[in-house]
């Protein structure tokens, strides 16, 4: 405190004591001390607060604005920035490439229309394009307070339409996205075009067949080291896991395609396995936005990030992708054809009317069905009996038989196609489903909105003919309860005891040199015998 | 998130998938005004959003000079009319973790809570029953102030505390760089602080007093409870908590530009230590 008093009192035409006066008094010692350590140049900026206060206290006096107490900081900051700073900065002069600008470079590309497309453009607008009218649909979330910026959308739709240009698809849909900790997942539905699906797959096989059996070799190689050290191998097999359902069908009934970013390349995500499944509804994980990242978990989840969200879009879709009552119906042609077995496909029914918004929003949710197919317990969509598998397997028949026959599996069954929403299950006491009007100052041009109470981020509305689902969020099931990972399998029992294993004492010298005595009595013995039965032998030939 | 420029700012967080309808953002932009005034608040908040199974509430929050003192906390289901909530004393906000579930809606809808109680010792001990009831707007108040306390940051040196004691927003505030932006110990929890006190004279010798005067987010438990993301390449820095699913965060590097919003059910997320 008292050095600031002095350099106040003292700052007026201060030069320091010459050297050669009086002897300094302390007083006069402090007041240097002071001064000098309000000369020290900063390490950063290489100014010093001597300097800068007079500049400040200068520039105060000339300008005399009011109120100077309040914004003497802003003074003190405009004089700090004033001062002369060489432009010509080595490192300033390269190129900024930040990451902003990279990706405004990436987006760009999104925005032009391609070389030489423009003169094709006018024919393409006949052709039916598979590409959906995404604004439209932005619009309708955006009264309901659902979805994303526009402009994201936009460049959502451009991604999109870059998707189409690039492979054979019939049909394409925006699901939704999908929050990581790291990044986010944007996540495109689409459809190939009959048989189209098969080529392009064929091609990316080919690629990884290459791949494949280089490891192959590589994992032989290994499989010689380990038998050398012949290491038991455990008798236990695991129960055989359901098949996957093919493309097209069931849980693979749509593919998707993947990007962090929209203008990054769309990736696709693998067809899902049941034990996929299962392993995802035993789990609760964060996405991180990478797809090679590991799922680490217990119990062990099969595969990457990308085969857990697939497996979790799968779940989201067949728990909430839902249409008004009727705008699909069943094909009656294949109805005759498949009877007793679950009808897994629909058409669109031209006929459809539209259902009011008031119907819609009607809380006993009856005017609303589900179109993707229930998955059952096991993973898949169709039963599959894991019994009859076993049998043509190669396992030993005796083991077979020792075994109990297996009495023939209840199979599971679920909800059929296009069952009403309102058979949903309730979350402990609560509706699964929440409707709700768009608007309720203007009901007369608002829309039903559908929000999901048991995937949360899920969303669906309805006008008219038209309606749409999407998801945003992290990617998990609502519980009321808070999460417990199961627990791990009980200890196995023990070997049971038995004279093999038991331990004795071992024998004393003594011992061993009686019985050494004994084995070699009865050794004597038994020589004796044979030479007599040999004698005996000859004596009868 | 501040009442004036919500219009503007809400975009901000639109990739997290918060939005607000047109309908609703005309509703707030007018009745903000009105709270404001009527309440003679020096700012607005518009808070957030919890939405219940029947019905959504939306909230805002208003504060005089101090930005530190107790705010004042109003919700409305219709974003015109605007209902003063309690403040959330700390028995209250004990009893509400009792409660399970969404919210419903009805603010006066009251939760039932069974809690066992064993009376005696050994043999003689028998359960006895006691149910405690909740009402939701009670609860609704203690999760306001939950997540306040919890996860509600702004950037480190956004706010001063003047000598007298009391945080205004600091004028000088430029923002953050990029570089400063991506760092976790760059955001500060806007509460009283709890661990700056626990941390050694070492550590707070080179604190600003008028700067560092909160916690650093840096040191929340677990660690990863925050997710850091860029958006248009560097252009907007989002933190979204995961402790407090729906919270998000928003700056603009370079900017004064930030805010935070909550669109979320109003449940803890209690598993969060399984999910990272």
């Amino acid at each position: 405190m008292s050095s600031t008093q002095q350099t106040e009192v003292g700052s007026k035409p201060s030069t320091p004591q010459t050297e050669g006066s009086a002897p300094i008094s302390t007083k006069e010692n402090e007041f240097i001390k002071a001064k000098s350590y309000l000369l020290t140049a900063s390490t950063n900026t290489g100014i010093n607060l001597y300097d800068h206060l007079s500049r400040v206290l200068t520039r105060v006096l000339d300008e005399r604005p009011d109120n100077v107490a309040d914004v003497i900081e802003d003074i003190s900051k405009d004089t700090k920035r004033s001062k002369f700073t060489s432009d010509t900065d080595t490192v300033q002069d390269k190129l900024d490439k930040s990451t902003e600008v990279a990706l405004a470079q990436l987006q760009k590309k999104l925005f032009s229309k391609g070389e030489g497309e423009e003169d094709e453009a006018q024919p393409d607008e006949e052709v039916e394009t598979p590409l959906p009218n995404l604004m439209e649909l932005c619009f309708y979330f955006e009264q309901a307070a659902i979805g994303l910026n526009r402009e994201e959308v936009i460049r959502v739709w451009l991604a999109l339409k870059n998707l189409v240009d690039n492979h054979p698809l019939q049909h394409v849909r925006f699901w939704g996205k999908v929050l990581g900790t790291e990044q986010n997942y944007y996540v495109a539905e689409v459809e190939y075009r009959e048989g189209d699906e098969e080529e392009e797959e064929e091609e990316e096989e080919e690629q990884n067949e290459e791949d494949s059996t280089e490891k192959d070799e590589a994992d032989e190689g290994e499989e010689e080291e380990t038998e050398e050290d012949d290491f038991p191998k455990p008798e236990f097999k695991a129960p055989a896991s359901p098949p996957k359902e093919d493309n097209r069908t069931g849980v693979n009934k749509k593919t998707y395609f993947v990007c962090n970013e929209p203008g990054k390349p769309w990736i696709k995500l693998p067809a899902v396995t049941p034990t996929q499944i299962s392993g995802a509804r035993k789990i609760k994980k964060f996405f991180t936005g990478r797809l090679d990242a590991p799922v680490v978990c217990y119990p062990p989840f099969v595969g990457n990030e990308s085969n857990y969200l697939r497996a979790q879009i799968a779940r989201i879709s067949a728990g909430t992708h839902i249409s008004p009552l009727g705008f699909y119906q069943f094909d009656e042609e294949e109805e005759e054809e498949e009877e007793g077995e679950a009808r897994d496909h629909f058409v669109e029914n031209l006929d459809f009317e539209g259902i009011s918004v008031r119907d819609l929003v009607d809380p006993l949710l009856t005017n609303w069905v589900h179109h993707v197919q229930h998955i059952l317990p096991q993973g898949r969509c169709t039963w599959w009996n894991p019994v009859q598998k076993s049998e043509d397997d190669y396992e030993d028949e005796d083991e077979e038989e020792e075994r109990e026959e297996p009495d023939e599996p209840e199979p599971e069954v679920g909800p059929p196609l296009l069952t009403p929403i309102a058979e949903d299950d309730e979350i402990g006491g609560m509706s699964p489903w929440t409707p709700k009007l768009s608007s309720n100052l203007i009901p007369q041009y608002s829309i039903s909105v559908m929000h999901s109470n048991l995937w949360p981020g899920a969303h669906a509305f309805a006008i008219e003919k038209k309606f749409e689902n999407i998801y945003i969020g992290y990617g998990h099931k609502y519980a009321q309860d808070t999460y417990s990972p199961v627990p791990p399998p009980p200890v196995q029992e023990e070997f049971p005891s038995g004279p093999e294993i038991t331990e004795y004492e071992d024998p004393t010298p003594e011992e061993e040199a009686a019985l050494r005595a004994a084995q070699q009595e009865a050794a004597e013995a038994a020589e004796e015998m044979e030479d007599a039965e040999e004698e005996e032998d000859e004596e009868d030939n | 998130m501040e009442g004036d420029g919500l219009h503007l700012n809400i975009d901000y967080v639109g990739s997290s998938g918060i939005i607000l309808s047109p309908e609703q953002k005309a509703a707030l932009q007018t009745s903000l005004i009105i709270l404001q005034n009527e309440n003679k608040f020096n700012t607005v908040y518009f808070w957030g959003k919890i939405s219940g199974v029947k019905d959504d509430y939306f909230l805002a929050q208003g504060v005089s000079k101090n930005e530190f003192d107790t705010r004042k906390t109003f919700y409305s289901k219709d974003c015109i009319h605007w209902g003063l909530l309690p403040p959330a004393t700390k028995s209250m906000r004990d009893v509400s973790k009792l409660a399970k579930g969404r919210f419903t809606g009805d603010p006066s809808y009251e939760y039932e809570h069974v809690e066992v109680k064993k009376i005696g010792e050994g043999d003689d001990a028998t359960e006895e029953e006691e149910t405690v009831t909740i009402k939701e707007e009670n609860r609704l108040a203690s999760v306001v102030a939950d997540i306040d306390d919890d996860v509600r940051i702004v950037p480190r040196a956004a706010y001063v505390k003047t000598p007298t004691g009391t945080v205004i927003s600091n004028r000088s505030f430029e923002g953050l760089s990029v570089s400063e932006s991506a760092k976790l110990c760059n955001y500060t929890h806007f509460r009283e602080p709890k661990l700056l006190i626990e941390k050694s004279l070492l550590e707070r010798a080179n604190l600003d007093k008028a700067i560092d005067f909160m916690d650093c987010v840096e040191g929340d438990i677990p660690r990863g409870s925050w997710s850091l993301q860029f958006e248009r390449g560097s252009g907007l820095v989002t933190l979204r908590s995961l402790l407090w699913q729906g919270y998000t965060f928003f700056h603009v590097p370079g900017s004064r530009r930030f805010g935070s919003v909550y669109f979320g059910t109003g449940e803890k997320n209690l598993d969060l230590p399984f999910m990272l």
